[in-house]
């Protein structure tokens, strides 16, 4: 289980972003937190990575405290990260991504098939470099996949459908569908999309660094698509 | 054959013993084993120091090795190199070179290789470069590379600079001809206090010729690079010149690629970038379980590649 516990964070310029977060993720369940922009959700998402460190506040993971832990022991205690914005690597080959992060070594076929479930016509892109030869939606997808692929315990998709297309989308979705119901993996998704908290099993609602709302999908949907917050937090994709 | 040679030739030129094809192996500035087939020969010159390559029109699949080799100081080997590649061929030359000093003095080696590729020829030329020793005495390395093209001929060149190298300037001059094309890709590292000038230019004389020059290089440390590229344009032409440099503690890099069109049908383009590893690129390895330091070697690894 992870664990936030009265988490503060400011930015350099000194702004508050979160005022005492709190709320925990159960094991192999999917959890979607999401809130109007600038809310601090992907703070919330780097914190967890530890790309951030609290200013106070604990976060647990299986107990244990990890809030000093730095990025490398964060993922070798199986914490995955997909980053919003993925990174370019010139010299660094799209298979090379995916071996690092599953940590072996990895047959031209089941390359294929982890980009075959991000929706890339997979062959042609094992030997391409991460750069500036793939689309921004290319580069997205191939982000998911490398954390789809780590052997994690939790995984954390900061706003997977940021800069993907619809049939991508609708794919993803099925494959986020599926990891939940396969229950070995925890997963938090930072989403605005409602089609994707759909699929949760439980909803966090941030706003104003602040947790408005957390509990069961089927007691928090409904909440956020009747008060009004729907066109910030649900736009339909 | 001295172990170090030995020990060098494997790293600069996959030596494991033998060498498939013909070569010839120069180690302090003397023969120290060759091999010649019946489509290539190699002749000793009789006016300098320095061989004759000589390849028969016609010769496929074929690999020459022409490794060099210093192993102690106070050498300071020169040698000139040429290789005649006949029509139609289509072959690889190998020519690493390693310098080894476990001494204070100098130990130095100045290759002058001339290409002349012959209509429709083709050749990929593989070159790798290493320092080693204990010694504080300079390890240099100082190739001139002079490459002349026909119609229709392809010269690919790989060159790659793993480490050690304390100074080294490497020229390379090219004229290539109607449809003929010239690729380079260099791979460069400098540390500590060294430092490697790189000078290439090359005139696109024929119509429809081309030019692709890549290099990729890390300077860290105190050392010093410097990046020179000239295309000259004088037909129909397409030339590329892209310097790419990643640069970390106290190194310098300096990349100036000059362009020069004399015909209003040459499209010449050349890029250079320089700077630091991005620390998005550290964190992104850093999520998938990589140290630091991994993530920083990683990303020098692929970028060099």
């Amino acid at each position: 289980m992870l664990e936030l516990k009265d988490i503060t964070w400011s930015a350099p310029s000194g702004e508050q972003i979160l005022k005492g977060v709190s709320f925990k993720v159960p094991d192999n369940r999917l959890v979607a937190v999401t809130g109007p922009n600038g809310g601090g959700k992907t703070t919330i998402a780097k914190l967890i990575a530890g790309i951030e460190k609290p200013l106070s506040g604990k976060i647990y993971l299986d107990g244990e405290d990890i809030t000093e832990l730095n990025v490398t022991e964060r993922a070798r205690k199986g914490i995955s990260y997909a980053f919003q914005q993925p990174v370019r690597f010139k010299g660094l080959t799209v298979s090379d991504l995916i071996r690092l992060s599953s940590g072996e070594e990895r047959s031209d076929e089941s390359l294929c098939e982890v980009l075959r479930k991000v929706g890339l016509c997979a062959r042609e892109y094992i030997d391409r470099e991460v750069s500036s030869s793939l689309s921004g939606g290319e580069i997205k997808r191939i982000e998911i996949a490398t954390v789809l692929e780590r052997p994690s315990k939790l995984a954390v998709f900061d706003e997977p459908e940021a800069g993907i297309d619809l049939w991508s989308f609708t794919s993803l979705i099925s494959v986020f569908d599926e990891l939940r119901r396969k229950k070995d993996k925890t997963l938090v998704i930072i989403s605005h999309q409602e089609r994707i908290l759909s699929v949760a099993d439980e909803i966090v609602v941030i706003s104003g660094g602040e947790v408005k709302h957390s509990g069961d999908k089927e007691e928090i949907l409904p909440l956020l698509l009747n008060d009004g917050v729907r066109s910030k937090v649900c736009p339909k994709m | 054959m001295e172990l170090i040679t030995e020990k060098l030739l494997n790293v600069v030129s996959d030596w494991t013993g033998t060498f498939a094809g013909a070569y010839n192996i120069r180690e302090n500035g003397q023969c120290a084993g060759r091999a010649v087939t019946e489509n290539i020969d190699i002749i000793t010159k009789t006016d300098k120091p320095g061989i004759d390559i000589k390849v028969k029109p016609g010769t496929k699949k074929e690999t020459v090795s022409i490794p060099a080799c210093v192993t102690k100081g106070d050498i300071d080997d020169l040698v000139y190199n040429d290789f005649y590649v006949g029509e139609n061929s289509d072959i690889v030359i190998v020519a690493g070179c390693g310098v080894h000093t476990d001494s204070h003095e100098t130990a130095r080696h100045n290759g002058v290789h001339r290409f002349f590729l012959s209509k429709n020829a083709r050749v990929v030329y593989k070159e790798k470069h290493i320092g080693t020793g204990t010694g504080d005495g300079t390890r240099s390395i100082d190739p001139v590379t002079e490459a002349f093209l026909e119609e229709g001929a392809v010269l690919e060149i790989e060159s790659v600079q793993i480490k050690g190298v304390d100074s080294t300037r490497r020229k390379t001059k090219a004229t290539v001809g109607k449809d003929a094309k010239l690729i380079i890709r260099e791979s460069l590292m400098t540390d500590g206090e060294q430092a490697a000038d790189t000078e290439f230019e090359v005139e696109l004389n024929g119509e429809n010729s081309g030019a692709d020059i890549v290099s990729r290089s890390v300077a860290k440390g105190n050392s010093k690079q410097n990046y020179r590229s000239r295309i000259i344009g004088n037909a129909a032409c397409t030339g590329h010149s892209e310097c790419d440099a990643i640069i970390a503690d106290k190194a310098t890099v300096n990349a100036a690629p000059e362009l020069t069109a004399a015909n209003p049908d040459a499209q010449l383009i050349h890029e250079a970038a320089i700077g630091k590893i991005a620390g998005e690129q550290i964190l992104k390895l850093m999520t998938l379980g990589l140290t630091e330091e991994e993530a920083e070697n990683k990303i020098i690894e692929g970028f060099l590649r």
